[in-house]
């Protein structure tokens, strides 16, 4: 069987390349692959919660339309253009890095941070709304109407799954600070970018569960 | 033949101090923290189980009342699960054999195997603290609605100790994954991986498929206990059987990530030993990959009497007896690798005798308890404790330490001492058997599991029970103690004591820290034991 040696000398040894790999390719292959893995990890941590979302919509059908309609439709709206541009700035981040433009990648790499700031923002208002409204799960959860409880289970997911999606924007947002600096240190180029490609595979990931949530959360009810 | 020495350069003299193992990125030394770590928890988890073996020797509830016997079974079934048994053969075996199996100088990430271990050990911390300051008494299981409303004990520490402990799971399934992937050298294709490789990938699929789903449901359990929000409260509108459709979508695949390793152990044992190729090597991978992917569509067989519809049910309980095909896969290949096999009865090969017989005896209770009828009468008593520990300690124990004194000379260059390591694995077998054969005996008379006292009538078995659980605790404490008189006075064991086929036992003993002098090529087969072999000698 014809065998390619895949190790190098070590003149050819890129400074990023770590010493248990042979070569970039194979560092950048693993990298990839990680991040894939990883987020299979993360499509079941957030699928349990889709469960139990499924669960008890289809038992509490009535109960969750009625949870739905007390949500900011218009914010809503803003914030999923505002996250599907931050996925494409993400993309043109990338393409800058392939070319080797560093002020255009620096550039993009801080209008996406922008954008998943402008999306925390807007998240944080509704938020303020929710607790301004006393419809926060928990001691202070008000509600008239036959289906208090059952409305009170909606918000406890509609916080559960869009809470959690926050925290994964915020870890998504300090990681693009850290290619921000790296970026602006010249550390990537053509030949190195894997770090860019999949920090932005993590953020369309962040984008994608909103796709999600937006019409489970927002839209029930109103077709 | 040249004199066997110690090589004068290897991970374990290349530098000294705390700080050269705390700050280690070598997986061999990650692999030994987790030895340390996860030695001390089995003797801590199996204390509580002494406490609670003395409890049963008589009827009455003496020794201690039903709120402390509460607090020993979860501190007990909580450590042994989550802090030995998931991590003992991945992280300690799996950590040190997966890059010297695949010829690579070091797992994919090695920055985050160590971060593993802090991980690791930071959930432990945080359950210990919970043992430590009063306990918990919800059972491993942590059953909604006692867990997230009624108990009054330390569940919010226990179950964050148990989340914070997944990820060390999931960072090293994740790493394997890569790894095995990624990094093997040239010539070793899919189809020349050492059997504990594939078992170690079926295990880290589970690892990060199963993890997160516990993740999620502990998360919701935390937040359900501090805000009352009612996801699992019936009162508030919630339904405590998602919990537990949750807990048991990782949690039975748990059992096959406690299992599938110690196959994989068994896999190079049995040829070693009997001087023979793996008999149907094709049938023993996929098996493992069949048992993790079949391992997904059974977690509703602990449920069968929680409400659960009859269909799903009877959908649930095809598919856990589905599981009995590759696992008698498995065991009718390891049988058929033994006929005509030059068989040496050293102390590797002796655990896995053992595990054989046990993971057998175990595995057919599986299917009584997998079938609905007999389920309904047995469920929660003692046939179902008996079952699990045929699995989890005469299976995934044995395996375990099976495994260790196989490679123990790998890792430390130093052979343990054969007649005691015979002698333990008797002890051990013997030990266990009288535990936990009279269990399934109390269970099918009805004996229910998690009570302190019992009728009088069953305590001729108790007592068998309590007497085998005392061998097995001396058993335990033999290789400890052998293990480390093995570091200093052990006889020199160079590369390859056992004559052993695989890329690990081409390396010196202990290996270097980038593990080869030079890239290893493979040419042949695994397990290429076998007449060729008298050519190469």
């Amino acid at each position: 069987m014809p065998m390619v040696l895949r190790r190098c000398t070590l003149s050819e040894r890129h400074a990023a390349l770590a010493p248990h790999f042979d070569d970039i390719a194979q560092q950048s292959e693993a990298s990839h692959l990680g991040m894939w893995v990883f987020l299979l990890t993360e499509i079941m941590f957030f699928g349990g919660m889709f469960t139990g979302y499924a669960v008890y919509r289809s038992v509490y059908a009535v109960a969750f339309a009625e949870g739905s309609h007390h949500l900011d439709l218009v914010l809503g709206s803003i914030n999923t253009v505002v996250l599907i541009s931050s996925s494409l700035t993400m993309v043109l981040a990338v393409h800058a890095a392939q070319v080797g433009q560093r002020q255009l990648l620096v550039g993009f790499l801080l209008l996406t941070m922008l954008l998943g700031l402008v999306f925390l923002g807007l998240k944080t208002v509704e938020y303020t709304h929710k607790f301004a409204d006393h419809l926060v799960p928990g001691s202070g959860f008000l509600y008239a109407g036959p289906h208090a409880r059952q409305v009170q289970l909606f918000f406890s997911f509609y916080f559960g799954m869009t809470g959690m999606h926050a925290l994964h924007m915020i870890i998504g947002i300090g990681l693009l600070t850290v290619l921000v600096w790296l970026a602006w240190r010249n550390r990537f180029s053509p030949m190195y970018y894997t770090p860019i490609e999949i920090v932005g595979l993590y953020w369309h990931f962040v984008d994608i569960v909103w796709i999600f949530l937006f019409p489970l959360l927002y839209l029930i009810g109103r077709h | 033949m040249n004199p066997v020495v110690i090589p004068r350069a290897h991970y374990l003299n290349v530098n000294y101090g705390i700080k050269a193992w705390l700050f280690t990125t070598d997986h061999k030394r990650i692999a030994l923290l987790y030895l340390a770590s996860i030695t001390l928890l089995f003797f801590v988890g199996g204390a509580a189980a002494v406490v609670m073996r003395l409890e049963l020797l008589t009827p009455q509830g003496d020794l201690v009342q039903s709120e402390t016997y509460n607090k020993l079974f979860t501190m007990h079934g909580v450590i042994m699960v989550w802090f030995f048994l998931i991590p003992s053969i991945p992280a300690v075996l799996g950590n040190f054999l997966v890059p010297l199996m695949i010829g690579a100088r070091d797992l994919a990430f090695p920055r985050l195997n160590l971060l593993s271990w802090y991980i690791f050990a930071l959930g432990a911390l945080f359950t210990l603290t919970a043992v430590v300051t009063g306990g918990v008494d919800t059972g491993w299981t942590f059953y909604t609605p006692y867990s997230s409303t009624y108990a009054n004990t330390h569940v919010i520490l226990t179950v964050l100790g148990v989340f914070i402990t997944g990820f060390s799971s999931i960072l090293t399934g994740l790493n394997f994954i890569v790894t095995i992937h990624t990094m093997r050298v040239p010539g070793l294709t899919w189809s020349r991986l050492p059997l504990f490789i594939w078992a170690h990938y079926a295990t880290s699929l589970i690892m990060v498929l199963g993890t997160p789903v516990l993740a999620i449901a502990i998360v919701l359990v935390a937040l359900e206990r501090v805000f009352r929000i009612g996801i699992f409260d019936p009162a508030l509108g919630g339904d405590p059987v998602l919990f537990q459709h949750l807990f048991w979508f990782y949690s039975h695949p748990a059992v096959y990530i406690m299992i599938l390793p110690a196959m994989g152990v068994i896999s190079e044992l049995i040829p070693c030993f009997s001087r023979k190729r793996i008999f149907g090597y094709n049938f023993v991978a996929f098996s493992s990959v069949a048992i993790a992917v079949l391992g997904f569509f059974v977690w509703g067989h602990h449920m069968f009497v929680s409400s659960q519809s009859v269909y799903a049910s009877m959908v649930f309980s095809f598919m856990s007896m589905l599981v009995a095909i590759p696992s008698a896969i498995k065991v009718f290949n390891w049988t058929a690798t033994l006929y005509k096999g030059s068989i040496a009865y050293d102390t590797p090969m002796l655990y896995a005798f053992g595990f054989i017989g046990l993971f057998t005896i175990g595995g057919l209770t599986g299917l009584f308890l997998a079938a609905l009828a007999v389920d309904v009468h047995v469920h929660d008593t003692y046939f179902v404790i008996a079952h699990f520990h045929y699995i989890m300690v005469g299976g995934a124990v044995m395996g375990y330490l099976g495994g260790l004194h196989f490679w123990w000379p790998k890792i430390t260059g130093r052979m343990y001492p054969e007649g005691w390591g015979k002698l333990a694995a008797l002890i051990i077998f013997i030990g266990f058997n009288l535990t936990f054969f009279p269990q399934f005996l109390l269970g099918y008379l009805g004996m229910p599991r998690r009570y302190h006292f019992y009728p009088a009538e069953f305590q001729v078995l108790h007592v068998m029970s309590s007497a085998g659980a005392s061998i097995l605790g001396v058993g335990y404490m033999i290789p400890l103690v052998y293990f480390i008189w093995s570091l200093r006075y052990g006889a020199v064991a160079g590369p390859n004591p056992w004559g052993a086929k695989g890329l690990e036992w081409q390396t010196s003993s202990p290996p270097p820290t980038d593990n080869f002098a030079q890239t290893p090529e493979v040419k042949e087969e695994a397990y290429a034991y076998g007449p060729q072999e008298v050519h190469v000698v």
